[in-house]
């Protein structure tokens, strides 16, 4: 059984001119210890993904269907005291911004601790002692004397290691990152890709990463799920992905970015482009969500919406025309 | 590295093409409202508010048709006559029929609303585009705006009433003075974060002298949240109104108005309530009308309350 | 040579910050502290660093929109910093500039004809309102929109196609000169590479040169000729695009090729994770700024700071390393190869 199993989900906003659905019919799972990346561009609906995983959805305006299966059990059928169990004890959360998802007016020893008195009713005590070491843990110097620090005393990529601190603390089997790196300089972003790799080593959780970044992704993920228009639209292993991509959507962001290097081989390229704009999802969508953009897009693309194949072991894309290898029956 | 040509457009006949399970909604469609309804479904906050208000404003120009007779017209027969179906809102101390004095008292807390509103939105607005933008101006003009916020607008208005006589055009300065800091302040902070615009910047770049700047570029964004604090000025100068008369020192006796009206009814109170509870409540209804339409402007023109779902 | 487009001499941007009970000076931001760099006719300049390196700022300071600290900056042979605002108004014609932000970059309140014909007008580059009506269609044209677009608002337009709004009214006042300051910086990848690919072709077309300030090393590579690369208000190293990423000559430049995550799994790198974060602009530290998170920081670093040097032809960079014999400077052989990834 998979850590997480995600059937079928589908996360739709109410507005006044129309539905949004943010997220129509994925499914996916994570294994336990595995790192999962979902990708994808703005509004392609990945951090709603993980928002509806921990139900952090408002209702209404929000609506979440489908089936969400951590460790057997159904999140979305779980009560609210139920709910509140599981977020950041067993599945936790980190977010882009670590300047607003810290709470100025506590010290990060507190905040640390929270979630350790809250979830485990440790003593205020043995609640900072474990906050020291989740510092020592995420390589901030002189831990002893941060836990009493305030957020505003520490810089971006500090914030952001006191925040996987936070997530960290309670030993979650579970750990979303949602663009966890974004906000952050290059060099920063590489200390926290590293410290991340070296957690996934020493701390055992399962990651899902939300990013735009394939260059992230590339970097830590096992797996990749690539989405567009609230569908996955693929999902390989993260080498094969990039080798070897099946999707012409995935293709045409692999085409788009410029790679670092492209000096050094002496030929001066062109960016592939993909044309035109990601379609409302105030629309029912017929056919293929990617058929309006597609340079391969036929009739049948627009008529006819393509299911997720396997078109090699463990790769599986929704195209009608992707090739498909000779799987062993 | 990635190659473009992994699709093989041969073998796709319609026996082999997998199709999507459709996905089905999880919530009801959302109805497509038009016109009029459409407007008040999605506005209520300014379909009621500006619908009270529009009433109000109507009642007060045709005061004559609504029933009314002289306001002003004294029966000292019929004194403090409780509400019936000849006086609907009874009689006062000197016979006047109140129902007729609280309908057109609504033209006073009307003008001097809407014209407050106005004066000191422009004063206000001339005010702050200044102070936003000639920097050596900004402190003089600031630290006198400080000085006259640390008086209570009341005060000052009472303090103003008392250097005049009372008159609704003095009531109307009188008020507008005392708010004018207020709204100085506010143009003022707008002025300041709409110049680090990027699109300032670009004017800047592309030529565009200061005063063009100003009118084209910085002007029309600040209407917006001006006009929000327009309707928000207004109700607070209908209160101010009623307090100036309430205490005697606002519009004179002659013409009658909310407050006035309470004030001569202040007296009787305990065995007359009728005579202070009707300018009351139309007092009251009118600024509640006024600051729903405040809050449904502010709903709809500011940007940033709007992105917020 | 002909005289270059741009010139940037030992340009000076201090920021007072007051604090205090009497809102006195406590102290200056030295945001940009001695920046020098010239960018020839038709030619890309980048200018790439973290964020508050001061990048963002050397854009501003060349396009006046506050007086700068010290230095000068010459358009086109002009000394322009010290002119009065009446002189340096048919000057910035010359010089238009790209922001971030697509969507604060245009004023909410007009139609896109009267945002592009605003620098026409200004500059009076049309004889008639027929001309500047031809003109706002060709700009249109020139950035791939929509011709009968031009009376609709910014807020209809996607992120992307505001950018080329943004682009076309830069065109507008016909400039040598653009400034994209992170001009491609908020747009989604795909859209990224349709803007990448239009400022390509204009600068192309039109023989325009560019000042192109980004945090994307990966882009910069992409469009650019040369390579400017800022710390805490400095330049450090200044090469032809090739030289750049072949052998970068600091170690900071060096540390920034490593970091970038490329999209190539299990890539064969060399990881150089520098320590710490980048110091306060307030209180810049001695000698070589970069010496706090220098991985072959030497007792001289700290002491004394390191000139622009020229280590071949047109290649500088401000790093006491290149003093040391060949064999004791981990920077002497081509080090970009073995820091991107192995091709």
């Amino acid at each position: 059984m998979a850590l997480l199993e995600v059937d079928n989900l589908q996360t739709h906003f109410r507005s006044r001119d129309g539905i949004n659905r943010a997220v129509d019919g994925v499914s996916f799972h994570v294994e336990a210890r595995e790192t999962v990346a979902i990708v994808g561009e703005s509004g392609c609906g990945k951090s709603v993904t993980a928002m509806s995983i921990l139900r952090l959805i408002p209702e209404p305006p929000g609506k979440i269907a489908g089936a969400i299966r951590f460790n057997g059990r159904d999140l979305l059928k779980c009560s609210d005291r139920e709910m509140r169990d599981i977020r950041g004890n067993e599945i936790s959360m980190i977010f882009q911004e670590p300047m607003t998802s810290l709470n100025p007016v506590l010290t990060v020893g507190r905040q640390i601790g929270e979630t350790l008195r809250l979830h485990q009713g440790l003593s205020a005590q043995a609640a900072e002692n474990r906050a020291v070491d989740m510092l020592n843990l995420v390589g901030i110097p002189e831990a002893r004397r941060r836990v009493r620090e305030y957020p505003h005393q520490l810089s971006g990529g500090m914030r952001q290691r006191v925040m996987i601190a936070i997530a960290l603390a309670c030993n979650p089997k579970l750990l979303i990152a949602d663009e966890p790196t974004t906000a952050l300089d290059v060099t920063i972003q590489a200390q926290i890709l590293d410290l991340m790799r070296d957690l996934k080593r020493t701390v055992g959780a399962a990651i899902v990463i939300i990013t735009h970044d394939l260059g992230v992704v590339a970097e830590v993920a096992e797996r990749v799920i690539v989405m567009y228009a609230g569908r996955k639209v693929e999902e390989a292993e993260v080498g094969r992905l990039f080798r070897n991509p099946r999707h012409p959507y995935t293709q045409g962001l692999l085409g788009s970015m410029p790679k670092l290097g492209s000096s050094l081989t002496g030929v001066e390229t062109r960016l592939q482009e993909i044309p035109g704009v990601v379609p409302s999802l105030k629309r029912k969508l017929e056919g293929c969500v990617f058929a309006s953009r597609c340079a391969h897009a036929t009739d049948l693309c627009t008529k006819v919406a393509p299911a997720l194949e396997e078109k090699a072991p463990g790769h599986i894309a929704a195209c009608h025309y992707a090739l498909k290898d000779a799987l062993a029956a | 590295m990635a190659s473009a040509s992994v699709l093989s457009p041969a073998d796709v006949s319609a026996a082999k093409v997998a199709a999507a399970a459709p996905m089905g909604d999880i919530m009801p469609p959302v109805k497509a409202r038009h016109g009029l309804w459409g407007f008040i479904y999605r506005n209520p906050t300014i379909a009621i508010g500006g619908g009270i208000v529009l009433l109000m404003v109507i009642m007060a120009v045709f005061a004559p048709l609504f029933w009314t007779v002289d306001p002003t017209a004294l029966a000292p027969a019929r004194r403090t006559r409780e509400p019936s179906a000849e006086y609907w809102f009874g009689t006062d101390m000197l016979g006047r029929d109140v129902y007729s004095r609280v309908i057109y008292g609504a033209r006073v807390s009307l003008i001097v609303g809407f014209s407050v509103a106005i004066c000191a939105s422009i004063i206000g607005l001339t005010i702050g585009l200044v102070s936003g933008f000639v920097r050596w101006a900004d402190s003089i003009v600031m630290r006198v705006m400080d000085g006259m916020m640390s008086i209570p607008p009341i005060l000052l208005a009472i303090a103003l009433m008392a250097l005049t006589r009372g008159s609704v055009q003095n009531v109307i300065i009188a008020i507008t003075i005392a708010e004018v800091p207020r709204v100085s302040r506010l143009v003022r902070g707008v002025v300041l974060s709409l110049r680090e615009q990027p699109y300032v910047d670009a004017a800047v770049a592309a030529g565009t002298r200061t005063p063009v700047i100003i009118w084209r570029h910085i002007l029309p964004n600040t209407i917006a949240p001006m006009t929000v604090q327009a309707t928000f000025i207004c109700a607070s100068a209908m209160i101010t109104e009623s307090i100036l008369s309430f205490i005697g020192a606002g519009t004179p006796p002659i013409i009658p108005s909310w407050g006035n009206i309470m004030a001569e009814g202040r007296a009787l109170w305990q065995v007359k309530p009728y005579i202070v509870f009707f300018p009351a409540v139309f007092l009251s209804i009118t600024v509640l009308a006024v600051n729903m339409l405040g809050d449904g402007l502010r709903d709809t023109l500011d940007p940033r309350m709007a992105k917020r779902i | 040579m002909s005289t270059p487009i741009l010139e940037v001499n030992d340009l000076k941007k201090h920021f007072p910050i007051h604090g205090g009970f009497f809102g006195g000076r406590t102290g200056y931001v030295y945001a940009v502290d001695g920046v020098s760099f010239s960018i020839a006719k038709g030619e890309t300049l980048s200018l790439v660093g973290e964020s508050g390196c001061g990048k963002s700022t050397v854009g501003k300071a060349i396009l006046r929109l506050f007086p700068i600290t010290g230095g000068s900056v010459n358009l086109d042979g002009t000394r322009i910093d010290d002119m009065p605002s009446g002189t340096l108004r048919p000057m910035r014609r010359r010089m238009q500039v790209v922001f971030q932000d697509p969507f604060s970059s245009l004023n909410p309140r007009m139609r896109v004809r009267d945002i592009l014909a605003e620098p026409i007008r200004n500059f009076g580059l049309a004889k008639d309102a027929a001309d500047i009506e031809k003109r706002v269609g060709d700009l249109m044209d020139r950035v791939r929109l929509p011709r009968d677009a031009v009376g609709r608002w910014p807020h209809e337009f996607s992120g992307g196609q505001r950018q080329r709004i943004c682009i076309a009214r830069a065109l507008a006042a016909d400039p040598d000169l653009i400034i994209c300051d992170e001009a491609v910086s908020a747009l989604d990848v795909s859209v990224k590479a349709q803007i990448v690919n239009l400022l390509q072709d204009l600068q192309k077309e039109l023989g325009l040169a560019m000042l192109f300030i980004s945090h994307d090393l990966a882009i910069v590579e992409h469009m650019t000729h040369r390579v400017a690369v800022m710390y805490l208000g400095k330049i450090v190293e200044v090469a032809p695009k090739r030289q750049l990423f072949a052998a970068p000559k600091h170690p900071y430049t060096e540390a920034l090729l490593s970091a970038v995550p490329v999209p190539e799994p299990g890539a064969q790198r060399e990881r150089i994770i520098l320590t710490g974060d980048v110091p306060s602009p307030i209180n810049p530290p001695k000698g070589c700024r970069f010496h706090t998170r220098c991985p072959y920081a030497f007792d001289r670093c700290s002491k004394e700071e390191p000139e622009l040097r020229p280590t071949e032809e047109g290649h500088f960079a401000a790093c006491h390393l290149h003093d040391r014999p060949a064999s004791e400077n981990p920077l002497a052989g081509a080090r970009g190869a073995a820091v991107i990834a192995h091709h």
